[in-house]
């Protein structure tokens, strides 16, 4: 299994928003998205990373581009992991069922959760970049999304 | 004086939890240049070093709110290393961070950063101004100028173009060392320590 490349169509998928509503491939058209997936909450790597990222919403918003944060922890759990961390990055549940979104995306762990991976959707729906972090503890710096957004 | 916080990215499709429009005047004050990859910028003027010119040179970025930077200090303190500090700021993680920062830049513009710097460690958890204010009092700083000075802007621009120029350089943790253009995030073992120091 490896991330899907660029120019691939993003595929059909359900999440689950912090609203508790099915947020699915229709909602990513229109606009720039960055699809972060991450492994577990409440985690090190993943506190260090959406903390990072929180710092660079506003460039994120100059380049018109909006962050998701996936993984495959309950939507409440995600809910109460925002709260912990100040951050205002959405939330997007891959509960049930489990790691569906992330196995379409090409990034379930086969632990079952999702890799540490990034993945700009242009507006036309399609993956204009992705990557895979080497391993879950690696955290993917702030530089390689902005260098993925000259992708567009 | 720290940078707001919080502010909203573009607004989701499906939540009302990023009201961006509001925020849009002080957005384009945040944001400023360009966030793509680029090397860690080289040795100037402005960085503060310590450690003996023929020693193996390393760069760290750090944040003066994170333990694991105050267990790096420790394991580096003595060790014969030429160390350039650098900060990584962010407030995200601890709205403290950009004070702390400013105030030990401040001490700096009076000659103590280093100073400041170890007396910051030395004392993790404790970084209220009343804090900063008694370790200014122990280096003898004039605690006028280092209130003005440690509140501004130019110190906070100096701090921010430090932690950007670290985010581009793929500094995503603190610390991180960089030794002859390698990045090590985390705090340093005995291992590592040895090798950088040969």
């Amino acid at each position: 299994m490896s991330v899907l490349a660029p120019g691939t169509p993003a595929p059909d998928f359900t999440l689950i928003d912090e609203d508790e509503r099915p947020f699915t491939r229709a909602d990513l058209l229109g606009h720039t998205s960055v699809l972060v997936f991450y492994p577990y909450a409440f985690t090190s790597v993943c506190d260090d990373q959406l903390t990072l990222y929180e710092e660079v919403l506003p460039d994120l918003a100059e380049r018109g581009a909006t962050l998701y944060a996936i993984s495959a922890d309950a939507i409440h759990s995600q809910i109460a992991f925002k709260a912990k961390l100040g951050s205002t990055i959405a939330q997007l549940s891959d509960f049930e069922p489990k790691g569906a979104t992330a196995r379409a995306f090409g990034v379930l762990h086969p632990d079952g959760h999702p890799q540490r991976a990034l993945v700009i959707v242009g507006p036309d729906g399609a993956v204009r970049w992705s990557y895979q972090a080497p391993s879950i503890d690696d955290l993917p710096g702030a530089n390689l999304i902005f260098d993925g957004l000259d992708e567009l | 004086m720290h940078p707001p916080r919080g502010l909203a990215h573009a607004p989701t499709p499906r939540s009302a939890h990023a009201p961006i429009a509001k925020h849009r005047g002080r957005l384009a004050w945040m944001s400023v240049g360009d966030l793509r990859s680029a090397p860690a910028p080289p040795l100037d003027s402005a960085d503060h070093v310590r450690g003996e010119p023929g020693w193996p040179l390393v760069i760290i970025y750090a944040d003066f709110t994170c333990p694991r930077c105050a267990l790096a200090h420790v394991r580096l303190h003595e060790a014969p290393l030429r160390l350039a500090f650098r900060h990584f700021a962010i407030t995200a993680k601890h709205p403290r961070a950009v004070p702390l920062a400013c105030a030990a830049e401040a001490a700096g513009l009076q000659g103590r950063f280093w100073e400041f710097h170890d007396a910051l460690f030395a004392d993790p958890g404790h970084s209220a101004d009343p804090h900063l204010w008694a370790h200014a009092r122990t280096l003898g700083l004039d605690l006028e100028r280092f209130e003005r000075e440690r509140r501004s802007e130019a110190l906070v621009e100096r701090v921010r173009e430090q932690t950007r120029a670290g985010m581009r350089a793929g500094v995503a943790v603190t610390p991180t060392l960089i030794a002859d253009g390698v990045l090590v995030p985390g705090a340093p073992g005995a291992e590592l320590i040895a090798r950088l120091t040969g």
